[in-house]
């Protein structure tokens, strides 16, 4: 039975890295970029849901609808301050840089604000939790919302591509700038409703995270969000059904890591998975193979 | 023997066919050209010439040495040194530099005796320079030895490009579209430093080129390429004159 | 050759700023106007300057992100604090084992950098960042959880207490886990440091102007380019990056000789550690060796001196940085800055202004 229960854990797990992995993989897709400040705009998410909710007193349903559109609009913000003006540099290592800039920011603004302190997170799952077996297993109810929240962003993220104009757009813009320019698509609009949609998600990723473990300091972000990027680079980075595949995988890897090999060692394990994924296959499971033009 | 002999060659991206059963065969010493119209698959030839791509089939003889399945460098070693169509130049190092690193199979010396200055280090340095501001003179580049490659003006930086190749000491020179970009009285003045880099160093040219008057004017002997195949090949003047190249030149 | 002399002058120069700024400490600290605080920041300051030159020789020259220089450091400093406390007895002269332990540091970090670099280095930029990262977050994971003690029987590893290793009476504890290393011969000197940032500084320099050193920048402008006349891409970027790990491995060992208690924690060996090391190369001007020294220097004593903005002081790290990006990288920010360095040297020479 604990097996299940670690399998449950590791999906549940593995589908938040997944919905920040999006995040990831569709702004590498179309902007090129690591955006390294991804993970951040998790914690930030969490911080204005714990916030409006402990120190405003919404319901938590609003609350979290208030971190989502706020991590949109810094989403947008930092894409057009800080990203805009490098995305042509002639440097690729330039925007990268900014971008480690731009999360070390974050950080140390929730910092000064919040405090170093562990804050603890009130869930926000309404969901009561479900027992199995006779009561030998239970399946949280943070475990219940998170999966379906996964499924229910992949089904939607899969369809506004595929159906949309704008998701369309997108498409043309990751496989070539210039030329979705010139077939009048709005390539600076584009990038910045990718940064929008990846921020976003990002917010509800924080709010699963949070609510399933319940802290918060302002380092909170990083280390899932890093994770999440390693999820992203395993089920190859650029593909949606990758992030989804990467980040479960990575999810079970370390819920099992945990349980099996050593719970310390549980990030080593992570990290050993990525560094192995890269020797063998360095395109990562669903990712294309992309040559230089010579 | 030719000097480079290539039989049979062919490579498909995908499903897309594009270079098929290519052959080409260059004597030592000639100016070669290939032509064709945009997308023929000129360039990609070059690829494969050079390695960057591997065929999916076909012969590649340089001196009679089959050099298919060879990395770049290698085939640089063999002999084979190129320029690129979009220029691809070390630009943050100095002119000097840049053929300095074209130079760098043929004058060696180790990391450590570079790192404590032993005497091999300066005896090596000084010859290079030598070797480096030769080559340089020769395209009338010594003056700005000093300059980074990005601040030199357009023309500069083509003829630097195929300094650096020709400081790899081919046997055979790759220049893909030299004169691209360059007004008439450049492209002049690169025929004749062309034809004299043939003559003073006794160089084998292979080269892709849209100028029409560059090709018939230096040119001794021309492929035609057209959707990866070869459409004529000869002598300079009957290549032009055939009714076939035309038709694909003037597109009826 | 005009060349050569002018590239000597530039290195000449940055040689004796170190040694003056040298000078200048040691006069201040004799005439007491140091303050202890201060003092106790020269070695570290020593093993960050030599860390920058390190990592601007990875980020400037070889044109690679390295996010886990502070692993290859940790790498260097633990190797060489276990070597320095076993061997306490048996090499009691100082000066030798401090220079088998510095070798011991930049040998293993230098390995390090060639195992992570052989299978990373083929890949594209942002893969060795975060590849990087990872291995600076996996060696700290490590050493968190390492035990090795001694005793008559010989070494004894253990991965979970330092109870399970299971020594004789008499046997002691070398590495502790999450405790680390304690009494490691505080070797380390502000005059030793200085030493070896004038060694870093030379072989950093030499290889810049050398063949390999071309070879390196050459990859780094042009990697295609660089294959088609004949340089080794795989061999010189793992020289370069091997190099690169053996020096913070020498910061490292400077840096654990230094403490008394060694452990392995986010603010020394993690992350933020090697971001304030891209902070100061960055700041300093990437490709700029002597721009990274003034940086370290000035980044680390600054705060130190402004005690009242040390909450500030990430905050203000993480502005410089991207404030610094946009305004060296940006193109609108370039072509703005020729527009006006143009304007200012209009009137002077024309070539001049051709050449902006």
């Amino acid at each position: 039975m604990s097996f299940i229960s670690y399998l449950i854990n590791g999906i549940s797990l593995g589908s938040v890295y997944a919905i920040i992995a999006l995040g990831y993989t569709m702004v590498y897709g179309i902007a090129k970029m690591l955006n390294f400040a991804h993970g951040d705009v998790i914690m930030i998410g969490a911080y204005v849901v714990m916030t409006a909710i402990a120190g405003a007193g919404m319901p938590p349903l609003l609350a979290v609808l208030l971190a989502v559109i706020f991590c949109t609009v810094l989403g947008v913000v930092i894409e057009s301050v800080a990203y805009r003006p490098l995305l042509n540099a002639a440097s690729s290592l330039a925007v990268l840089i900014t971008a480690i800039g731009v999360s070390y920011l974050l950080q140390n603004v929730a910092l000064l604000i919040f405090g170093a302190n562990t804050k603890s997170f009130s869930s926000v799952v309404p969901v009561p939790a479900l027992a199995l077996a006779g009561g030998a297993l239970t399946i949280s109810g943070e475990t219940i919302v998170t999966i379906a929240s996964c499924i229910v962003i992949m089904i939607g993220l899969t369809l506004f591509i595929k159906k949309s104009k704008a998701g369309q757009a997108m498409l043309a813009v990751s496989e070539d700038k210039g030329a979705a320019q010139l077939m009048g698509i709005n390539v600076n609009g584009t990038i910045a409703l990718t940064f929008a949609i990846g921020s976003a998600l990002a917010a509800v990723a924080g709010v699963l995270l949070c609510s399933a473990y319940p802290s918060l300091t302002p380092y909170t972000g990083a280390m899932p969000g890093i994770k999440a990027f390693v999820a992203a680079v395993f089920g190859g980075i650029g593909s949606i059904p990758g992030a989804l595949i990467g980040g479960i995988l990575l999810g079970v890897i370390e819920i099992f890591g945990k349980a099996y090999i050593s719970s310390q060692m549980a990030d080593a394990i992570v990290f050993g998975v990525l560094i192995i994924v890269l020797i063998v296959k360095p395109t990562g499971i669903l990712g294309k193979n992309i040559q230089e033009k010579v | 023997m030719a000097l480079l002999e290539v039989n049979n060659l062919g490579i498909s991206f995908g499903g897309l066919r594009a270079v098929n059963e290519f052959h080409l065969k260059i004597e030592k010493g000639c100016l070669y050209g290939l032509i064709g119209p945009n997308g023929a698959g000129k360039t990609t030839v070059f690829n494969l010439l050079t390695g960057v791509y591997k065929p999916n089939e076909g012969v590649i003889r340089l001196d009679g040495e089959n050099i298919v399945g060879k990395k770049t460098i290698d085939i640089n070693k063999a002999g084979i040194a190129r320029t690129f169509q979009n220029i691809r130049l070390f630009k943050d190092l100095s002119v000097l530099d840049n053929v300095k690193a074209g130079l760098h199979n043929h004058y060696r010396y180790s990391t450590l005796e570079g790192i404590f200055r032993l005497p091999k280090y300066h005896k090596m340095e000084k010859a290079m320079d030598e070797k480096a501001l030769e080559l340089l003179s020769v395209f009338d580049l010594d003056k700005e030895a000093d300059t980074l490659a990005a601040n030199l003006p357009y023309g500069k930086q083509r003829k630097l490009e195929i300094t650096r190749a020709l400081a790899t000491e081919p046997k055979l020179l790759l220049l893909d579209e030299p004169a691209a970009g360059m007004n008439p009285n450049e492209t002049k003045e690169l025929m004749e430093t062309i034809r004299f880099v043939r003559d003073e160093f006794h160089m084998t040219i292979l080269l892709i080129e849209h100028d029409m008057k560059l090709v018939s004017g230096i040119c001794e002997e021309l492929t035609v390429l057209n959707f990866g195949e070869v459409l004529a090949e000869g002598k300079t003047s009957d290549v032009l004159n055939n009714p076939e190249v035309i038709k694909a030149y003037l597109g009826e | 050759m005009k060349k050569m002399s002018k590239t000597t002058k530039d290195n000449m120069i940055t040689y004796l700023m170190v040694i003056l700024i040298f000078i200048v400490v040691q006069i201040l600290t004799s005439t007491g106007n140091v303050s202890s605080l201060l003092q106790g920041l020269l070695v570290p300051l020593c093993a960050y300057i030599i860390l920058a030159v390190s990592l601007n020789l990875t980020v400037g020259i070889l044109g690679e992100l390295s996010l886990g220089h502070a692993g290859f450091m940790c790498v260097g400093a633990f190797t060489s604090a276990f070597f320095s406390k076993c061997a306490m007895e048996a090499i009691p002269v100082t000066g030798l084992r401090y220079f088998i332990a510095l070798l011991i540091g930049a040998a293993a970090a230098g390995a390090c950098g060639i195992l992570i670099g052989i299978p990373v280095l083929r890949l594209k930029g942002d893969y060795l960042a975060i590849v990087t990262l990872a291995f600076g977050e996996i060696i700290k994971n490590i050493v968190n959880v390492l035990f090795i003690g001694k005793d008559e029987n010989g070494f004894h590893f253990s991965t979970k207490d330092s109870l399970s290793l299971g020594l004789e009476d008499g046997g002691k504890v070398i590495i502790n886990g999450p405790q680390g290393i304690t009494g490691t011969p505080k070797d380390s000197t502000f005059i030793i440091g200085v030493a070896l940032i004038l060694v870093t500084l030379f072989i950093v320099l030499n290889l810049m102007h050398s063949r390999s050193g071309r070879a390196i920048m050459a990859i780094r402008d042009n990697r295609i380019a660089a294959e088609s006349v004949g340089i080794n891409i795989t061999k010189y970027k793992l020289m370069a990056f091997s190099i690169s790990a053996a020096l913070a491995g020498v910061a490292g060992v400077i840096y654990a000789h230094n403490l008394a208690t060694l452990t392995a924690q986010p603010k020394n060996f993690g992350y933020n550690m090697s971001i304030m090391i891209l902070v100061f190369v960055v700041l300093g001007g990437i490709g700029n060796m002597r721009g990274s020294i003034i940086a370290a220097i000035i980044l680390t004593l600054l705060p130190e001196l402004l005690r009242s903005l040390s909450d500030y002081r990430m905050l203000i790290y993480a502005v410089v940085l991207i404030v610094m990006m946009l305004f060296n990288w940006s193109p609108k920010a370039i072509e703005w800055r020729e527009k006006f360095s143009a304007k200012f040297r209009r009137g002077k020479n024309k070539s001049a202004k051709e050449a902006a």
